[in-house]
C-alpha cells in the first residue's frame, strides 16, 4: 500500500522533518528535534524497567523493543530493534521484539498521523524515533550508574550491554533497569555519530525471529487456541454484492463437531469444535443467494468495456506542454495498449482473526493487522464498547502484501459479527480457507493502459500521452478524503505521473470505472502496472530510435540522478557492455516507488522449444541508509519473486461475476524452480532511509518483457505473460 | 472415535472422526501449531510432516492412516540433518514471514537425508511442492547448500 503518498501534505512535512533531523544527526550536531519517542513522565519514570513506550529492560537484562509496525515478514521488528540497540549499545543476544498495542497517539506512523504499517514506511518514519528511544534509555542507564557509583556521568561508558566507569566497576542493563527507568529522560537524547555505528548498515547480526520461525515456535493468528474456543468459517455470497436469501443448516448441524450455524450481515457462519468440522459444515449448508445488486459481469466483458472507455479523455492528472502538437509533429510515433488482470495477494497465512467478546463490556482481538486503530473503530459498534477499549493483540502475520491493510477491516469485522451472533458465549477463531482467499476479492484492480509517444529525429521523446482505465482503490474508502484529489486516485496513476526520462510534453489521464468488486493495494500498488507500461514503452522507443536501451535512457536522465545511479550500478554489475551468455538476452527497467530507486536487469534464456526461463536478475537499490542491508537484499529477492510470479502466470478472472480460480493449483504461486539467481547491490548513501518492502516489485515485469522483446522482437502487452503466448520452462 | 498416534516419539490418543486430515488433529487437538495450513489441497507444502521418515502433506492425509506410524512435526525435528538445516536457515536469515518455513524445513530435511549433496536441480525438483509467497527461494537454495556443507564437515 502507499498511504504516505496520498497523505501528501503530512507526508511531505514528515519527510522534511526526518531529513532535517537526520542531517543534523549525521552532521554530528545534537538533534534539536525529538520525534515523539515518548518522554512523558508517567510512561518514563515508572521504575519498572519501562524507559519509554518503545523500550523496556527486564531485571535479567532482556531489552524488549516494542514494534509499532506489524511484522509480516519484511523484518521491521528486527530493523526497529536494531535502531534501539544501536543507540543503547545493547548486546543483540539480549534484545527481543514484541508488537506494540493499539494506541494511535503513542504508536502512530509519523508519516500517516495514525498507527499503521504500509507504504514501505516502517524504517523511514521510525529511523529517528527509535534511535532517540534507544539513546534516551542509554542516558538514563548512565545517570543511574553515576548515582549508584557516585561518579560523574561523563566517566561512564556503555559497550555491548555493559555499563562501566573505567575503574573496573561494571553493571549489566538488568541490574540498573529499575533505578534507571525512574530517571528523568533527557529532553534531547544525543545520537551517535554514524562513524561509530555498529548495527546500522552492518550485516553481522541476524533477524530476531529467525530462530523461532525455523522451529515452528513463532505464533501467528492461525495458531491461537483459547479455552472453549469455537472455530468458524463463513459462507460468503459467491458474487460480490450478493446477499443471503435463505438457508437450511440441517445437514450442517448433523456433522459431528458443528455446534451452531448463524447468519451474520456478511453471510452464514458455521461454528464448530475444530477447523475441519467447520469446513465440512459449510460444505453441507444449503443456501439460496440473492444476486440483486451483485456484480455479474465477466472480466473479459469488463476489459472490453475498458477498451471502449479508453477512447474518451479521462480526468487529467498530468498535462505539461502541447502533447497533441508534439505527437502530430513527431518523426516517429510508437503506440501500445496494455492489459493487466485482477490479482490476489494470496499470502501464505489466509486471513483470520480471534475474538473474545463480552457484548457491551469487553472485546479482545488476536490478529495481524496493519491498521489496528482502524480495526478498533470498525469493530467497536458491533461489540458495543468504545474503540479505545478494544484490546488488540498483534501477532506475526504470515505475509500480507497489502491484504491486511484494509480500511473496512473486512475479516476482523466478519469475526466480531460472528462472535456477536453467539452473544460472545465462546471465543471465536474465524478462518479463511485458501478458496476464500483466492475468491474473496480485495484484488489488485484490473487496468487498461493506452500510450502514444513520439520521437524526434535525434531520438528525443517529444510527447507522451497515456490513459489509464480501472477501478480506484480509494474512492469510497475512509482514505478518500485524504488521498483522492479532483477525482484522481493517486494509486491509479503513481509511477506514470513522473517518468524518469526527459519528455518534452506529457499528458496522463485516468478513468475510474464502476465495478462492484472489492479492490485493494497490492505490494507496490499503482507501480504494479504503471512501471510495466512505462518501462516497456521506453524500450520500444529506444528500439524505434535505434539505440541501446541503457544508453537511450542514460543520455536523457540528467534530471533523475538517483534512478540513473541505480541503473548504472546494475548495468555495471551485470556487465551490460559485455555480451550476454549464449542463448541469453537482457532486459532492464528502473523505477522509483516509496521514495526508493530500483533498477533490475533480467537475463532471460529462450529454449529451443520456444519457452523462456528467467535465469538471473541483477538488482540495484538506492534506499538511502540501509539499516539492515542484508534485509534490504532479502526484500529485493522476495519482491523479484513476488512480482515475477504474478507477471508470468497469475490472474483472477470472473465469468458472470463468479471468480474462476479457486486455490493454488489454478492461481499457481511462483515456485523455487521458477526462481532466478539474484544479485542485489545497494547504492552507498547517507540520505535518510526510504522504503524497501515494495520498491523491488515494479521493475521485474518490464525487465523480463524487455528481455523477451530483445530476443524475439515480440512485445508483451497482455498480462499475465502466458496470456500473450509466452510460456515459461 | 479414539485414534492412537505416535507423534514426536510420544503415544497420544485423540478423538477424531475418520477422514479428518492429520493436519487438523495436529493443530486443533494436539496444539502442535508449527505445522501450518496453507491450501488444504496438498499444493503448498506448509503442512509437511514426516511419517516414518517420508514427507507427507498432512492436510491431505487421513488421521486414521497414520496409526502405527512415527509422525514427526517441526516441533519434533531433531538429529544431525535437522539441526544442520535449522542452523543454516538461521545463519542466512532465510525466513521472512516464516509461515511456510516449517514445511520448507521438513522437506529440506527429507531431501538432505536422501541426498546429502544435492545440486540446484535436485533442490528445485525436491522443493517445488513447497510454496513461499515471500519468495525466499533464493535463500532456501543457499540454505540447503550450506546445510549440506555442515553435514560434510
Amino acid at each position: 500500500m502507499n498511504l504516505p503518498k496520498f497523505l501528501k501534505g503530512e507526508a511531505a512535512a514528515a519527510t522534511r522533518l526526518n531529513r532535517r533531523a537526520f542531517l543534523m544527526a549525521t552532521g554530528g550536531v545534537t538533534a534539536g528535534l525529538v520525534i515523539g519517542y515518548g518522554t512523558q513522565p508517567a510512561l518514563a519514570a515508572a521504575g519498572d524497567g519501562t524507559f519509554n513506550p518503545f523500550v523496556t529492560i527486564a531485571p535479567d537484562g532482556t531489552v524488549t523493543v516494542l514494534s509499532k509496525h506489524l511484522d509480516k515478514g519484511q523484518g521491521t521488528m528486527s530493523g526497529l530493534a536494531a535502531l534501539v540497540a544501536e543507540e543503547l549499545d545493547a548486546d543483540w543476544s539480549m534484545v527481543k521484539g514484541e508488537h506494540a498495542p493499539a494506541n494511535t497517539e503513542v504508536y502512530k506512523n509519523l508519516l500517516f498521523g495514525m498507527q499503521g504499517t504500509g507504504g514501505s514506511t516502517g524504517i523511514p518514519n521510525s529511523f529517528m524515533q527509535y534511535r532517540q528511544a534507544g539513546a534516551a534509555a542509554r542516558a538514563m542507564l548512565v545517570q543511574a550508574a553515576a548515582k549508584e557509583w557516585g561518579v560523574p556521568a561523563e566517566t561512564i561508558s556503555v559497550t555491548n550491554g555493559v555499563v562501566s566507569d573505567g575503574t573496573g566497576r561494571t553493571a549489566g542493563f538488568g541490574e540498573l533497569a529499575a533505578a534507571a527507568s525512574a530517571e528523568t529522560p533527557p529532553a534531547e537524547p544525543v545520537l551517535k555519530d554514524p562513524a561509530s555505528f555498529r548495527f546500522i548498515g552492518k550485516d553481522d547480526y541476524r533477524r530476531l525471529d529467525s530462530v523461532a520461525k525455523t522451529r515452528g515456535e513463532a505464533i501467528y493468528t492461525q495458531d491461537i487456541n483459547l479455552p472453549g474456543m469455537l472455530y468458524a468459517v463463513l459462507a460468503r455470497p459467491p458474487r460480490f454484492g450478493g446477499k443471503v436469501e435463505s438457508f437450511d443448516a440441517t445437514e450442517s448441524l448433523a456433522i459431528k463437531g458443528v455446534e451452531e450455524v448463524v447468519e451474520t450481515p456478511l453471510g452464514i457462519a458455521v461454528l464448530a469444535t475444530g477447523t475441519w468440522p467447520a469446513i465440512q459444515g459449510r460444505e453441507a449448508l444449503e443456501i439460496s443467494w440473492n444476486d440483486g445488486g451483485a456484480e455479474t459481469r465477466s472480466s473479459d466483458q469488463l476489459m472490453a468495456e475498458y477498451r471502449e472507455i479508453a477512447k474518451e479523455p479521462g480526468l487529467v492528472a498530468v498535462n505539461t506542454g502541447d502533447v497533441d502538437a508534439a505527437l502530430a509533429g513527431a518523426d516517429k510515433v510508437v503506440e501500445a495498449t496494455f492489459e493487466f488482470p485482477f490479482l490476489a495477494h494470496a499470502p501464505m497465512e489466509p486471513m483470520n482473526a480471534v475474538m473474545d467478546l463480552d457484548p457491551g463490556k469487553s472485546l479482545e482481538i488476536w490478529t495481524g493487522s496493519q491498521l489496528p486503530t482502524i480495526d478498533q473503530l470498525n469493530v467497536a459498534p458491533i461489540a458495543g464498547i468504545e474503540p479505545a477499549a478494544v484490546k488488540i493483540n498483534t501477532l506475526f502475520a504470515g505475509g500480507s502484501f497489502g491484504r491486511r491493510t484494509n480500511g473496512p477491516s473486512d475479516y476482523v469485522v466478519e469475526a466480531v459479527q460472528i462472535a456477536a451472533a453467539i452473544n460472545g458465549r465462546a471465543p471465536v477463531k474465524l478462518v479463511w480457507t485458501r478458496e476464500d482467499d483466492v475468491q474473496g476479492g480485495y484484488y489488485r484492480p484490473m487496468y487498461f493502459h493506452k500510450v502514444r509517444a513520439g520521437l524526434d529525429k535525434d531520438g528525443n521523446i517529444t510527447g507522451w500521452d497515456q490513459r489509464i482505465v480501472g477501478q480506484s482503490i480509494l474512492l469510497g474508502t475512509p482514505f478518500e478524503a485524504f488521498l483522492v484529489k479532483d477525482g484522481i486516485d493517486g494509486t491509479s496513476v503513481e509511477g506514470a505521473a513522473e517518468i524518469p526520462i526527459e519528455i518534452a510534453a506529457h499528458r496522463l489521464d485516468v478513468h475510474n470505472t464502476e465495478v462492484n468488486i472489492p479492490v485493494l493495494w497490492w505490494r507496490s500498488v499503482g507501480s504494479t502496472h504503471t512501471a510495466y507500461a512505462v518501462e516497456t514503452m521506453i524500450d520500444r522507443l529506444a528500439a524505434a530510435a535505434g539505440e541501446d536501451p541503457l544508453e537511450f535512457r542514460l543520455k536523457r536522465m540528467d534530471a533523475f540522478p538517483r534512478e540513473a545511479g541505480a541503473l548504472r550500478l546494475a548495468a555495471e554489475k551485470v556487465g551490460w557492455n559485455t555480451p550476454a551468455p549464449e542463448g541469453i538476452t537482457r532486459g532492464l527497467a528502473v523505477h522509483k516507488s516509496f521514495s526508493s530507486y530500483v533498477a533490475q536487469i533480467a537475463e532471460v534464456r529462450q529454449n529451443e522449444d520456444g519457452t523462456f526461463k528467467v535465469e538471473r536478475v541483477v538488482c540495484a537499490i538506492d534506499c538511502g541508509v540501509a539499516v539492515m542491508p542484508d534485509q534490504v537484499k532479502a526484500q529485493m529477492e522476495g519482491s523479484i519473486g513476488y512480482g515475477l510470479g504474478a507477471v508470468m502466470r497469475n490472474k483472477i478472472t470472473l465469468t458472470d461475476g463468479l471468480v474462476d480460480q479457486t486455490n493454488f493449483p489454478d492461481y499457481e504461486p511462483i515456485r523455487i524452480s521458477d526462481m532466478p539467481d539474484i544479485e542485489v547491490y545497494i547504492v552507498p548513501s547517507s540520505e535518510a532511509p526510504t522504503g524497501a518492502g515494495e520498491p523491488g516489485v515494479p521493475p521485474i515485469g518490464p525487465a523480463v518483457a524487455n528481455a523477451i522483446m530483445a530476443a524475439t522482437g515480440q512485445t508483451v502487452d497482455v498480462l499475465p505473460m502466458t496470456d500473450s503466448g509466452i510460456e515459461f520452462a | 472415535m479414539a485414534i492412537n498416534l505416535k507423534v514426536n516419539g510420544s503415544e497420544v490418543s485423540v478423538e477424531a472422526e475418520p477422514g479428518t486430515p492429520l493436519l487438523w488433529v495436529l493443530r486443533d487437538e494436539l496444539k502442535l501449531t508449527g505445522t501450518k495450513f496453507g491450501c488444504g489441497v496438498a499444493s503448498c507444502g506448509a503442512c509437511t510432516v514426516h511419517i516414518d521418515g517420508e514427507q507427507v502433506r498432512s492436510c491431505s492425509f487421513f488421521v486414521e492412516d497414520a496409526t502405527g506410524s512415527d509422525i514427526t512435526t517441526i516441533e519434533g525435528a531433531s538429529g544431525k540433518v535437522a539441526s544442520a538445516v535449522q542452523s543454516a536457515w538461521q545463519e542466512l536469515d532465510v525466513v521472512q514471514c516464516g509461515y511456510c518455513q516449517s514445511g520448507q524445513i521438513m522437506s529440506a530435511i527429507n531431501l538432505l537425508t536422501d541426498n546429502p549433496k544435492p545440486s540446484d536441480e535436485d533442490i528445485d525438483f525436491a522443493m517445488s511442492g513447497n510454496a513461499c509467497r515471500c519468495a525466499t527461494y533464493h535463500r532456501i537454495r543457499a540454505g540447503i547448500h550450506l546445510a549440506s556443507e555442515k553435514l560434510e564437515a
